[in-house]
């Protein structure tokens, strides 16, 4: 059971430490002009250039193998609701760590999605 | 306003591109990970799972659409706020659930259906909301 809530909370905070370092990047990144080719790959070059995207590749690489060790021992069915508490927890690194607006209406959305996705999982 | 429109229906495309490919990677992952069998945690049982995955073909497949959704990702998080793209892309699992009553005609429990709506409305909540709320680099990739 122990080992089970490690790998819970790797997945849970490398997934949303991940997240946030990547989104950092991208802000820095600026958008695409346009969604063609040409300016994808070079909007791809320009984010791979990042320090922030490699600080949360590595935490995302962590999530993901915890998620794939989570998938061999446990059902779907429990990994995917206790995953959710991730939406939570990225609220607020999203708050305090990028600094977003989150409005009233957004936090409701966010609970709201977060017992949502517990409850489609437990089936 | 048209700005703000524009805004909203770039935003809403590459959460459809999210959805799909995270959806596909996952069951692929899944359908990988039931082939290899449970992962021993212990230095030979890690070695023997890495192995296994990185010579998985299903797990390949998984790994395709993951970076697909990667892509559209990282993507629109270069204009949308986290806490906005995150919500959102869960519409997914109130997708998959229709999918699955609609196309391979499967019985859903009335719990998974109040799921599905909480999702429903929580996404509608977070979409109400302004996709973006901090600035950001404005220098165009020409």
């Amino acid at each position: 059971m122990m080992h089970v809530a490690l790998f819970l909370s790797f997945l849970i905070l490398g997934s949303t430490g991940g997240e946030i370092a990547i989104t950092r990047g991208m802000k820095a990144t600026g958008e695409p002009e346009k969604l063609r080719l040409k300016e994808m790959l070079q909007f791809l070059g320009k984010a791979l250039c990042s320090g922030w995207f490699w600080v949360g590749v590595p935490l995302m690489a962590l999530s993901f193998y915890s998620l794939l060790v989570l998938l061999s021992w446990e059902p779907i069915s429990f990994v995917i609701p206790a995953s959710a508490l991730s939406y939570v927890v990225g609220t607020f690194g999203a708050k305090y760590i990028l600094g977003e607006e989150v409005s009233t209406a957004r936090w409701a959305g966010v609970v709201l999605v977060c017992a949502g996705v517990a409850l489609v999982a437990l089936g | 306003m048209a700005t703000e429109g524009r805004l909203r229906v770039k935003t809403l495309v590459m959460v459809c591109a999210m959805v799909v490919c995270a959806n596909a990677g996952d069951l692929m992952l899944k359908r990988a990970m039931l082939q290899i069998g449970a992962v021993q945690l212990s230095e030979p049982g890690l070695a023997h799972a890495f192995r296994m995955t990185v010579s998985s073909g299903t797990l390949w497949v998984g790994i395709f659409f993951l970076c697909g959704f990667m892509l559209s990702y990282m993507t629109v998080l270069s204009w949308a706020d986290y806490s906005y793209v995150m919500p959102a892309g869960a519409f997914g699992y109130a997708l998959l659930t229709f999918f699955a009553v609609v196309f391979l005609h499967e019985a859903v429990s009335p719990r998974r259906w109040v799921g599905v709506a909480l999702i429903c409305v929580g996404v509608l909540l977070v979409g109400q909301t302004k996709p973006r709320t901090t600035p950001v680099a404005r220098e165009a990739l020409a």
